[in-house]
């Protein structure tokens, strides 16, 4: 699973008002090479939650090169830019857990898969 | 699975998709064909502007990764959702680009808001209308599940999802289901007088209004025409039953008309749009009376 993904995931148990940015507990992180698309970088950007971002991006040991607020101008600078795309899209999280920030619930990543499934008590 | 059984009927879908029929769709090369076909229809109607950057897409029921190949192919980032941990495990071995979940789309798509620029599903939606444990309830499920795709769209985004209703019943619940959540949008059907190539698409529209697009008409390939020549007799026309009798006096009469005033078209209006159709925005000539003809 990539950072790009877990910024989009929110834990959706009944009851829960703030299921987002799910805390990452990794055990087994990869790097695999993806192809480097500034257009879709500038394009994804302003979607992303930077705090979770850079919150996802220390738990998994990645989180060199980017600030904690990005300056403007920022976005078209390459450096930046590739230190952002290694950290969204190449560095992915292959075995670990998802935990909630509300429930503590957790959702066990296995084989880069987060298992989503919830008990029915909690639908 | 006999031939002609709906496979909703045999099991739910986490144990009907297992290890064997999770290998058909990376061997069978007419599954093949057939999911991306049905992928590159979903993206046409998904109508993104050409020309943009790589958008991030939504796929419910990913299975193996086959539409989600054909995004990629499209230029497109996907995250891919799924019940089926058989099914995923192909697509992980198959190494696609976008991150699968294994997730229950009845239990609720679990995304944050706004973040998907489109969504597409093939052929999963329709597992929603059965209840597969005594705790299922197809109309919740449904609710549930359009709620939060709702949700999890960005405004002007569209969700095109292909089904396969199992009758018109059920068609009507899904589309009921959508438009009660806000979406706009419809029921678009690729050549419906097929048997064999009629394709049902559920194409829903996030804050924007307008009606959806129409279907294919005609014969989806030459060798597939019903009767060949001289086909006339075989083809049956089917008119509107028209109604009579209560039909309400001449132009000049108005008798019976007296509740149908301004109120009575408002509160019509406003029922409309909460359904989400279409409506003319209210205005100073909103049922005011016409001046006489005659």
């Amino acid at each position: 699973m990539k950072l790009l993904t877990h910024n989009m995931l929110a834990c959706t148990i009944k009851g829960v008002q703030n299921g987002f940015p799910l805390k990452i507990e990794a055990e087994e992180v990869v790097e695999r090479e993806a192809d480097f698309d500034p257009d879709f970088l500038r394009h994804i950007f302003p979607k992303l939650e930077w705090a979770a971002f850079l919150e996802g991006a220390r738990a998994l040991g990645c989180a060199e090169g980017l600030p904690d607020a990005v300056p403007e101008g920022a976005l078209e600078e390459e450096a930046f830019l590739r230190a952002f795309h290694h950290a969204l899209l190449e560095v992915h999280l292959e075995e670990g857990a998802l935990v909630c920030p509300e429930t503590g619930r957790r959702f066990i990543v296995s084989k880069g898969i987060p298992n989503m499934l919830l008990n029915e008590d909690e639908v | 699975m006999g031939k002609g059984e709906r496979p909703e009927h045999t099991a739910p879908p986490e144990i009907f998709y297992n290890e064997d029929e999770a290998r058909k769709y990376t061997t069978n090369s007419r599954m093949i064909s057939i999911q991306a076909s049905l992928t590159a229809r979903a993206l046409e109607l998904l109508a993104l502007p050409p020309g943009g950057p790589p958008r991030l897409l939504l796929d419910i029921g990913c299975g193996s990764g086959l539409s989600g190949e054909a995004l990629t192919e499209a230029g497109h980032a996907w995250v891919g959702l799924d019940i089926s941990p058989a099914m995923l495990d192909v697509a992980v071995d198959r190494e696609v680009e976008g991150d699968v979940l294994l997730s229950d789309m009845g239990q609720g798509v679990p995304l944050r808001a706004g973040a998907f620029d489109g969504a597409i599903s093939i052929s999963a939606v329709q597992w929603l209308c059965n209840a597969d444990r005594s705790s299922h309830d197809p109309r919740r499920r449904l609710r549930r599940f359009f709620q939060t795709l709702y949700a999890c769209l960005a405004r002007g985004a569209r969700a095109v999802l292909q089904v396969y209703p199992e009758n018109a019943a059920q068609a009507e619940m899904m589309v009921g289901a959508a438009m009660k959540v806000g979406f706009s949008g419809g029921l678009v059907v690729d050549y419906p007088h097929s048997t064999r190539a009629k394709k049902y698409f559920l194409v829903l529209m996030v804050g924007t209004g307008g009606a959806a697009p129409a279907g294919r008409e005609g014969d989806p390939d030459a060798d597939e025409e019903g009767g060949g020549p001289g086909a006339g007799p075989s083809t049956v026309a089917v008119a509107g039953r028209e109604r009579r009798g209560k039909r309400r006096g001449g132009p000049g009469g108005g008798g019976g008309g007296g509740g149908k005033d301004r109120a009575w078209v408002l509160k019509k209006k406003e029922k409309q749009r909460r359904k989400g159709n279409e409506v003319k925005p209210d205005s100073k000539y909103t049922a005011r009376k016409r001046r006489r003809l005659i």
